[in-house]
């Protein structure tokens, strides 16, 4: 494995769900799941977080709050969208507060349907986003070359 | 040419020793709660990482005062392991602490403004205990200097028992341990995101984390010259004890809660006084 799918930290944050897949996200902490086996660490934090687990569908008070932590998080990184209501709206996907899932907003890289999901199958996800992770660190590596070629070039082309 | 040998050694040695005693201590944690725990290497992993991570800097001037923390504690580690002057080596390490409280107070964060805040009362707490081992050391030995302290005929904690149970209270302060975690905690969810590190990211959090192992030798290493003597079977003796002491925070680490700001300033000024200020009273009495 990689460099950054050795140490992936997660940052967990409540859409609008019913607390059914959050406690279900804690779970995966507890020693049962342990996800800190894989050197996951449940991260409060944006700027230190490379994935976002979102629980929950979003509604409009939450849609400003998703994008801001969003925006915050360093590249590379990826998200997550842990239950059925994240993936599509789910059960409240008719209310009229809510927007729908979770890639109404942000893009959406994979997807952990269940109701609630359970934690094995939230390991499963965070552990197929880690594949994505790398694939986007050497992506974004090669991008980050390539700016400085041009930023090169470009400046040769000043003098 | 032995200093300069230690001092090199200090200076490559102590991320890769520091990185492997918190690998260390992760596992320990995670098996007295009952789980597996990462892997040992998993702190490198982590500093790895981070540096590969976008650079999200807030403003312009926080990576220099992070890097300036880094180097004021390689330096205060520096003398320490050159056998240079306790006193200097005590001070360069709290001007280190400045450099990251002015770190965390450049951005506008809320969380780490307060974390700065209470790394400030942080440094309020354990300073005079500092300052009286220092003087405990001339006491017990005649001179401040740490290569006098570690060359006597019988260890310095003999005199200084008391000041050891001090600066056990004040190591959990310096390693971020429960219940003195307040500024910035190494557990994921703290009443106030991340405190002190809030709004460092990717490289300049690496910084920030490769200083703290070197901060860590330098604890353990003060730790160290309360067994060293001029006979050689000391050094197996405080390396022993220095894991001892690691092991023994931990454990704390995980039997205590956090504790408010005012507990940890009444707490360790009382052990202060008590410990350290009767063991100075004593030694001047004896002496
Ligand atoms: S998927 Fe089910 S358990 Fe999870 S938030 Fe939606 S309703 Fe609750």
């Amino acid at each position: 494995m990689g460099k950054l799918a050795k140490s992936p930290w997660l940052l967990h944050y409540d859409g609008s769900s019913c607390n059914g897949c959050d406690i279900e996200v804690l779970a995966c902490t507890t020693p049962v799941y342990d996800i800190e086996r894989f050197g996951i660490i449940n991260t409060g934090d944006p700027f230190q977080a490379d994935i976002l687990l979102i629980t929950g569908g979003i509604n409009s008070q939450s849609e400003s709050v998703v994008k801001q932590i969003y925006s915050q998080m360093p590249n590379p990184k990826v998200v997550v969208a842990v239950g059925i209501c994240a993936c599509t709206g789910g059960i409240f996907k008719t209310c009229y507060n809510i927007k729908g899932g979770v890639d109404t907003v942000i893009p959406v890289d994979v997807y952990v349907p269940g109701c609630a999901a359970r934690p094995q199958a939230i390991i499963d996800g965070v552990v197929q986003a880690l594949a994505l992770l790398e694939q986007k660190r050497a992506d974004y590596a090669a991008q980050r070359r390539g700016v400085m070629q041009e930023g090169g070039i470009a400046s040769g082309a000043d003098q | 040419m032995t200093e300069v040998i230690s001092v090199v050694a200090y200076l490559i040695l102590a991320p890769f020793a520091g990185g492997l005693i918190d690998g260390v201590g992760r596992i320990v944690s995670a098996r007295m709660q009952g789980r597996k725990g990462p892997p040992l290497l998993q702190p490198f992993y982590d500093i790895i990482k981070l540096f590969t991570k976008q650079m999200f800097a807030v403003n312009s001037v926080q990576l220099l005062l992070n890097l300036s923390y880094l180097i004021f504690l390689a330096v205060a580690g520096c003398m320490l392991f050159a056998g240079a002057d306790i006193l200097m080596c005590l001070f360069v390490l709290t001007t280190a602490d400045m450099f990251l409280i002015m770190a965390a107070s450049s951005d506008s964060s809320p969380f780490s403004t307060l974390g700065a805040g209470r790394e400030m009362i942080q440094m309020m707490a354990y300073e005079p205990l500092t300052l009286l081992m220092s003087v405990g050391f001339y006491l017990a030995t005649g001179s401040f200097h740490v290569g006098t302290i570690i060359s006597g005929e019988y260890s310095a904690v003999l005199f200084l028992p008391g000041m050891l149970v001090g600066f056990f209270f004040i190591t959990a302060i310096k390693l971020r341990k429960s219940p003195f975690d307040l500024s910035t905690s190494h557990h994921a969810h703290q009443e106030m995101v991340k405190g002190i590190t809030t709004e460092m990211a990717g490289p300049t959090f690496a910084i920030m984390n490769v200083a703290e192992y070197y901060e860590m030798v330098l604890m353990l290493g003060l730790v160290a010259i309360f067994f060293l003597n001029k006979n050689w079977w000391s050094w197996p003796l405080a390396i022993a004890v220095c894991l001892f002491v690691y092991f023994l925070e931990i454990l704390w680490d995980n039997v205590c809660g956090r504790v408010k700001w005012k507990t940890l300033l009444e707490g360790c000024w009382i052990v202060t006084l008590l410990c350290g200020g009767l063991n100075l009273l004593i030694l001047m009495l004896i002496r």
